[in-house]
């Protein structure tokens, strides 16, 4: 393979390298005045970045044709679905931060920059198909998050997060690191094919340690129990627009990794990770609900939602089938515009000086005093809990459905049955805001950009999503079988 | 009629009724909610005149496989025209109960109930195993809001109750389907009705169907949450949940568990029997100590209910047929009692009966209304009441005598705490001078009582009408459970002057 092709293959890639070095010049001599026109370019960049990697997805681009760089890294139908929805969450979260970071004189350049790097990072770990490349892409994604967690520099709480994020991070990166150290040992090759064809006749018992120590690296990352205990402070003391980056692309990237290295380096010993996977699931789903019932700040509260949600799709990785991997990208597509939809509607909520309000007590009948924000809410709410007609209940039934058919009906049923100790709080939410009497504490004007993107999501999530089911589904299908076709 | 959308329109109006209502004021949003409604109900109506009776299994059928993993697959029998009637037939009363008494965000209070009603029908509706589901499930959301909103006192704690016991029963049956559907291939329900499941799965998907619906139904011991939610709700609500609600329980024995699982159901009837044994006993005996009149009524409902599941798991004809009149006639006749209590709560606000006494002296229409709906809840021959509860309880005796005993206390329990609360109602001295002082029954709650007073003697005495519909369907199910159909002790034999229907009859008259 020349490397013409190559460099063809990581177009997206190049181009943010690319823009965000230029950017970064620009934010050096245009100093702060210049972060609105950087946040328009970043979010430009990240959508055209989307643009480039569509046909890669439409076109089902599998195995070698979508290999670069002598396998390093592959540039297939599954990182592009993965890439599209790291793009899309990471435009977003660039779009709503100016209103939020100018009120408190906090709107810098290097916040869509930092944005655009950890996209970028984020794009390298899905296509990653090695572990090197993994490792690199990693981290480029977790420093560029350390930062900014800690992006408030005034803010005790944000600093604290960033801290927090930094300290917890790095001990995972270790346990990754030490993981790949040793699969790198037992397998002889760094390469998940190589991998795959060195455990092909079973773990040795180094192997399995390696392998069990990259998955306890990777579920840190995607926030799964045991390794969540730092999401809910870093979701609460982050700026919301960075919670909002956190939540969505660097989650759907880390996942996207774990599904990789789970099912190409280690798919032919799923029956080796399939416990811990389903430990992790269950124990997700239900600390998860029991975690957010006492909660009473709102981002909190959706922390405790991710993970209650990470333990579902974690339970399509369960089935370690291609039906499996396709309903954990289907429902990573609609948590992203739930979890979107959820921080775009916290980010409105301003009382009357214009500052944030985040306390659930404070949101008590909103739905009197602002009607569409707290329709919008609830929808989000019934979503996440999988009441039907709202979307999120496609997203578990997807799951749920490729758990019975791989045979894993008791999974689904105490999954399932789980789910409902989270509809306890998340109609919690919709009491507070429709049954009680109003606090009248947000009363505060809200950016345009907000209000349209709160009305795009809360379109895509009501029950025209399932206009997208078909589409959705074929889409997923295509980046499954990516993931599956062996070399 | 062929080929014209009639069902996804009537799903439509009220949907797009709703999406008004939330954006109209307090005045236009009840004119649009009621036309809607009545919209609705003509469609009903056209729906059963060109019903074909004898024609095809199912009728107006729509499929448009719009979704990935299942349709947009709409249809009837008679069965579920009968229930979309009820539907159709109470929610314009309902807009009608909540004209005055709802005064607080009346826009939304009408959206949510048109987003019932829509949800309603499509239960009844859908043909597609998923898209019954979604129907199904998504009911909770407008209830939840519709109890916790504009309730009583205790309406969150009601509405936490409805929404967590409901949906915990539900979820499992999700489980179920999704393992049914990937088993046989395919979600259509009239074919998952034919198909042959294994008979130790059967036992297993029948429990999870069991868990929704017995909550849904509901049966004892997982009735608590009906008592609360009814009392909390508005008057409109209660109708509704009662009325209709209910109803989507023994439409899911009726549609789901009898005939995909018939073997699993004759292995399970002694549960059903057990369960519906002690509701029918406990619930009438907890009924007869109420002070609230809501509460009594609702305690009335799971009584009602158990005479249902006994009725459909005795696996005749004259079981399944009287059940389903006794789910149309509770309908009809709960609604209606629950607005005669909403009727002297509006005027009085309270739900004390003993606030309450000799309203047959200032309220004589009142109270006759009152009357009949009473008579029609207790079973009195020539109303509604007594056509189902003889026709399920005959059905029974031929499976149990025991049973059928223990069951037929229950008409006699109903007539005590029925004709009690009517003593204390309307009979009896004035003992308040508030309520002595309420005005009779103006132009409005005439116009809701009259309809259903009509269809309750109509359904009495001519339930041929109701009956006729359903026969081929009935007798369809009753053909596809025989195989499964246990042995009953009472060894029934057609004698030479059917000696067997009388003495059941003889049995059941003597309860009076």
């Amino acid at each position: 393979m020349d490397l013409s092709t190559s460099l063809r293959l990581v177009a997206p890639e190049e181009l943010m390298s690319f823009v965000s070095l230029v950017l970064l010049l620009a934010c050096a001599w245009g100093g702060d005045r210049a972060s609105r026109v950087i946040s328009a370019a970043a979010a430009v960049t990240l959508l055209a970045c989307a643009a480039l990697v569509a046909p890669t997805l439409g076109s089902g681009v599998t195995g070698p044709d979508g290999a670069a760089f002598s396998g390093l890294f592959s540039a297939d139908a599954f990182a592009a679905f993965a890439k599209i929805l790291i793009y899309l969450g990471a435009a977003v979260a660039v779009v709503v931060a100016p209103a939020f970071f100018e009120r408190l004189h906090a709107m810098r350049p290097e916040y869509p920059l930092l944005i655009l790097l950890a996209a970028l990072g984020g794009s390298i770990m899905v296509s990653a198909s090695n572990l090197i490349t993994l490792y690199i892409g990693l981290e480029l994604n977790s420093l560029a998050s350390y930062v900014l967690a800690a992006f408030l520099r005034n803010d005790e709480r944000s600093a604290e997060a960033g801290l927090k994020y930094f300290v917890l991070g790095a001990l995972a990166s270790g346990i990754l690191l030490f993981g790949m150290s040793l699969t790198y040992g037992f397998a002889g090759s760094t390469s998940f094919a190589g991998i795959r064809a060195a455990v092909d006749s079973g773990l040795s018992a180094g192997a399995t340690f390696g392998a069990v120590f990259v998955l306890a690296g990777l579920a840190f990352k995607i926030a799964a129990v045991p390794f969540h205990m730092w999401t809910p402070d870093v979701y609460e003391g982050a700026p919301t627009p960075v919670t909002t980056f956190f939540a969505t692309a660097p989650k759907v990237a880390a996942m996207a990794l774990l599904m990789r290295v789970a099912l190409e380096a280690f798919g032919t010993q799923a029956a080796v990770w399939r416990e811990i996977v389903i430990f992790a699931a269950l124990a997700s789903i239900v600390w998860g609900a029991f975690g957010a019932i006492g909660q009473a700040n709102l981002k909190r509260l959706m922390a405790y939602s991710s993970i209650n949600n990470v333990g579902f799709i974690l339970i399509g990785l369960a089935c370690a089938t291609p039906q499996g991997a396709s309903a954990m990208l289907v429902y990573l597509a609609i948590y992203l515009v739930m979890v979107l939809a959820g921080f775009v509607g916290i980010l409105m909520l301003r009382d009357g000086e214009g500052e944030q309000v985040e306390a659930i007590a404070d949101i008590s009948g909103l739905s009197r005093t602002r009607p569409g924000i707290a329709a919008a809410l609830a929808m989000v709410m019934f979503s996440l809990a999988g009441i039907p007609p709202l979307f999120g209940f496609w997203g578990k039934f997807v799951v749920f459905q490729a758990a019975v058919q791989a045979g894993l009906v008791p999974l689904a049923a105490i999954g399932i049955a789980a789910s409902v100790i989270g509809a306890f709080y998340y109609i919690k939410i919709v009491k507070v805001m429709y049954f009680d009497e109003p606090a009248n504490r947000v009363t505060g004007r809200s950016d345009w950009v907000h209000s349209v993107l709160l009305t795009v999501t809360a379109v895509f999530i009501s029950p025209f999503g399932y206009l997208l089911t078909k589409w959705l589904g074929a889409l997923a299908d295509t980046a499954a079988a990516a993931l599956f076709h062996v070399v | 009629m062929n080929g014209f959308p009639i069902l996804s329109l009537m799903l439509l109006v009220p949907l797009a009724g709703a999406v008004v209502c939330l954006l109209a004021g307090a005045r236009q949003a009840r004119m649009i909610a009621l036309a809607a409604t009545l919209i609705d109900f003509v469609l009903g109506v056209l729906l059963w005149v060109n019903y074909d009776i004898g024609g095809a299994q199912w009728q107006f059928t729509e499929r448009v496989p719009l979704f990935a993993g299942f349709s947009w697959a709409l249809g009837i029998d008679g069965i579920a025209l009968m229930l979309i009637m009820l539907s159709v037939f109470l929610m314009p009363i309902c807009i009608g109960a909540s004209w005055r008494s709802i005064e607080k965000r009346v826009g939304e209070y009408m959206a949510a109930f048109l987003l019932m009603e829509t949800l309603m029908i499509g239960v009844f509706a859908a043909q597609d195993l998923f898209l019954f589901y979604i129907f199904f499930e998504a009911g909770l959301i407008p209830m939840y809001l519709i109890i916790g909103v504009w309730g009583g006192q205790d309406r969150i704690y009601a509405s936490y109750k409805f929404f967590l016991y409901t949906l915990l029963g539900s979820v499992l049956m999700l489980v179920a389907m999704l393992w049914m559907a990937n088993a046989a291939g395919t979600t259509d329900i009239p074919t998952l009705m034919a198909y042959d499941f294994d008979s130790r799965v059967q036992t297993w998907l029948w429990l999870a169907f069991f868990a929704s619906f017995a909550v849904k139904m509901p049966m004892w011991p997982v009735h608590t949450w009906l008592p609360d939610a009814h009392v909390q709700a508005p008057t409109a609500g209660s109708v509704i949940l009662a009325g209709v609600l209910l109803k989507m329980g023994g439409y899911g024995f009726i549609r789901f568990s009898l005939p995909m699982f018939p073997e699993a159901s004759a292995q399970f009837a002694w549960l059903v029997f057990g369960l519906s044994m002690v509701a029918v006993v406990y619930t009438s005996l907890v009924a007869l100590v109420q002070h609230d009149m809501k509460k009594l009524i609702a305690y009335s409902s799971v009584a009602h209910m158990a005479i249902v599941t006994v009725g459909l798991f005795a696996f005749n004809t004259q079981g399944l047929e009287g059940s389903m009149i006794v789910m149309l006639s509770h309908g009809l006749v709960s609604g209606a009692l629950f607005l005669s209590v909403g009727v002297i709560y509006d005027r009085l606000h309270t739900r004390e009966i003993d606030r309450y006494g000799g309203l047959s002296i200032n309220m004589p229409y009142y109270a006759l209304f009152f009357l009949l709906f009473t008579m029609a809840s207790i079973g009195l021959p020539g109303t509604s009441g007594f056509v189902g509860e003889f026709l399920s309880l005959a059905g029974i005796y031929q499976v149990s005598t025991w049973v059928t005993l223990i069951c037929t206390t229950g008409i006699i329990l109903g007539a005590a705490y029925m004709l009690y609360l009517y003593r204390r109602v309307a009979f009896g001295e004035q003992k308040h001078a508030d309520a002595a002082a309420m005005p009779d029954l103006d132009w409005r709650e005439w116009a809701m009582m009259v309809p259903i007073a009509a269809a309750v003697l109509w359904m009495g005495v001519y339930p041929e009408s109701f009956l006729a519909p359903m026969r081929q369907d009935i007798a369809a199910l009753d053909a596809r459970i025989a195989r499964a159909r246990p042995v009953g002790d009472s060894q029934v034999r057609p004698g030479k002057s059917g000696a067997a229907v009388q003495v059941s009859a003889t049995a059941h008259e003597g309860a009076h």
